[in-house]
């Protein structure tokens, strides 16, 4: 019933020939590297642990060929982050970084789904690439048992550089996705904690990188038989496939299993398993999917009404005493000569503009609404400083980090910036803002990360510019 | 030139680059120290970065390395003492994959399933988590029958074809 490849080597009834493991290269002192060698060690030191005919380095260049797409966009999108909570005005956390931030720049206020964008990459393309960084780690998990545990010098520098690459990555992943998920029991500021472990992250994966991608580049064009026939690995089915032959980097199997599994079948699960997660996850930044957002706190919904879209921090978590809000509520605009005073009334009385703007929030999910409201360049102009150089927003609310926020002076002047006093379902009839998005009035300003449109807005100090 | 780097080679192992790449990694991972030890939460950050790393590698990894053991060592079992007939369709990978596709959900969506951010959800967001739990247990409930709806189909596929290829015999 076996069908015979032209290829194969004729049957002898004794099995393939043995599988032997390439002599590392040692450094200095190499007789104690090659005695420590020579004693035999149990499992998992023992090569023969490791049982899998799938692993090898064109299975793990794969794998890195994916995350070297991937990890990068959300290394970057996750440092724009930064740069988007305005760290020119000591509002990003943390504040002082030393050298650890991009180039700074005034974040753009245009287009208005830039934040929505980055940070939707940063948090759902993170979630996304998790079956594949588990993946990949499966595929080097001999490595981290390997006898000796290092063989030269520079084997042993590269293994500290590897801690701050594998546990970069998880301690990422981790605090990410307890974060995003409202888990705070680490203890620790998670904007602090999330931004330094990126940085000994990218310390990891840069330094790897320049390493391995001569070795992930050649397992690609040659193939793991060295035959340079990418295809033919994907084509073959369980019964077809065969170990990648032992090479220097130690992952392929020195005494396999026979396979349950083919290569493409495996790729085939783990990409499964991404796009179930983009699936699932999608729907908390795009409202056509939030249905199937079925395991996001964000996927579920407060109702089909103006007002019912998602909630960052509500009347009750505020702390405001609802009477402040009410009749003897004041918008005080600070910056010229004399400071101005306005009720909500007088505000509704001025020119109202109407604008269709999402809000996004640095767990990743966002929702489009609809405001109406007075624009921040009428009341800059109203208060006596029509170009400010910046303006620092405070809310009613006094106690959370977020109750106020520095805008810059592009966001101030967008014409789409408004101190909303409605909203409504996208393109839809506004109603006044509820208690708990803000009542009587907040900030709404376009690609400004979501905690820094404040809410119950008290005063606007609108500062002059130098120049 | 070629002397140098041949007893270079000999002395450290791998090539100069290689040096230069681990020693920028550790000196900048050692200047994000040098920020943030002074932090009063420095010591629970190292304790987190080395506990994901001893989570994931000593008992995550071994834990799902043990979890597919069964079914190797069943699969074998079988191939040694079973019937001399090999199964049809092989079932090992239509328990594997709806596993595993459930298993990282669990673990990517674990502080909403098993409600750990109820509380701090509920201040902010005036939410609960209440039924995210349900709802993990009916995407495993859909992988595990989709998978099996799977498994009849190419089990009836393969016997017809059996069937046909033994009456053309």
């Amino acid at each position: 019933m076996t069908t015979v490849r032209p290829t194969d080597p004729p049957e002898t009834g004794s099995g393939p020939p043995p599988r032997v493991a390439v002599e590392p290269e040692y450094g200095f002192p190499r007789s104690l590297f090659r005695t420590l060698a020579r004693i035999p060690v149990p499992p998992p030191a023992d090569p023969r642990t490791w049982r899998s005919p799938l692993r090898g380095t064109w299975l793990t260049s794969v794998f890195g060929a994916v995350l070297l797409v991937g990890l990068p966009i959300v290394i970057i999108t996750g440092l724009l982050s930064y740069i988007a909570y305005g760290p020119q005005f000591g509002q990003a956390i943390p504040a002082d970084v030393g050298y650890l931030h991009l180039p700074y720049f005034d974040w753009p206020s245009n287009p208005s789904w830039l934040y929505r964008l980055t940070q939707g990459l940063h948090v759902t393309l993170g979630m996304i690439l998790t079956p594949i960084v588990l993946a990949k780690l499966w595929s080097v998990v001999p490595k981290l048992f390997v006898w000796p545990p290092v063989r030269s010098l520079g084997g042993l520098l590269e293994r500290i550089s590897l801690l701050a690459l594998v546990g970069g990555i998880l301690f990422e992943f981790v605090t990410g996705l307890m974060n995003a998920q409202y888990d705070y029991s680490f203890g620790f500021s998670f904007y602090l904690a999330h931004y330094y472990g990126a940085w000994v992250f990218i310390a990891g994966f840069v330094s790897h990188v320049v390493l391995k991608v001569p070795t992930m580049v050649r397992a690609l064009r040659v193939g793991p038989d060295g035959s340079g026939a990418f295809g033919r690995w994907l084509n073959d089915g369980v019964a077809e496939t065969e170990p990648e032959p032992m090479d220097e980097a130690e992952l392929a199997p020195l005494a396999p299993n026979r396979p349950t599994l083919s290569r493409r079948g495996l790729l085939a699960m783990v990409g499964g398993g991404s796009a179930m997660v983009a699936v699932l996850s999608v729907g908390q930044t795009w409202d056509p999917l939030r249905p199937l957002a079925l395991l996001s706190p964000r996927g579920q919904s407060y109702g089909t009404g103006p007002n019912d879209f998602q909630i960052n921090r509500t009347l009750a978590g505020s702390g405001i005493d609802p009477a402040r809000l009410g009749a003897e509520w004041r918008l005080t605009l600070r910056g010229g000569a004399t400071e101005v005073a306005l009720t909500r009334d007088q505000l509704l009385g001025m020119p109202l503009h109407t604008a269709t703007l999402p809000i996004a929030c640095v767990e990743g999910w966002s929702v489009y609404r609809t405001w109406t409201g007075v624009r921040l360049r009428d009341l800059a102009a109203l208060a006596g400083v029509p170009d400010p150089a910046n303006a620092f927003v405070q809310s009613v609310e006094t106690s959370g980090a977020f109750a106020r926020a520095t805008l810059q002076n592009n966001q101030v002047l967008n014409p789409d910036s408004l101190l909303a006093l409605r909203v409504g379902n996208p393109g839809e009839e506004t109603v006044d803002l509820s208690p708990d998005h803000g009542f009587p009035a907040r900030v709404i300003v376009p690609a400004l990360p979501g905690v820094h449109n404040t809410k119950w807005v008290s005063s606007i100090d609108f500062r002059p510019g130098t120049g | 030139m070629a002397a140098f780097l041949r007893s270079w080679r000999r002395f450290y192992g791998e090539n100069p680059l290689h040096l230069l790449s681990v020693l920028g990694c550790i000196a900048l991972s050692g200047y994000v120290v040098s920020l943030v030890y002074t932090d009063p939460s420095a010591i629970w950050l190292a304790v987190w970065f080395l506990g994901a790393v001893i989570a994931h590698d000593l008992v995550l990894y071994p834990l799902y390395a043990l979890a597919d053991q069964p079914l190797t060592i069943s699969r074998w079992a079988r191939r040694r003492y079973g019937p001399e007939r090999p199964p049809r369709v092989p079932a090992i990978n239509h328990i594997r994959v709806p596993a595993l596709g459930s298993a990282v959900l669990f673990l990517i969506y674990l502080p909403t399933i098993t409600g750990r951010g109820e509380d701090a959800l509920r201040f902010t967001s005036g939410l609960s988590t209440a039924g995210i739990w349900d709802h993990w247990l009916l995407i495993t409930a859909i992988l595990f029958l989709g998978s099996a709806v799977i498994y009849a189909v190419r089990l009836g596929v393969a016997a017809r074809r059996t069937a046909r290829d033994g009456a053309d015999v």
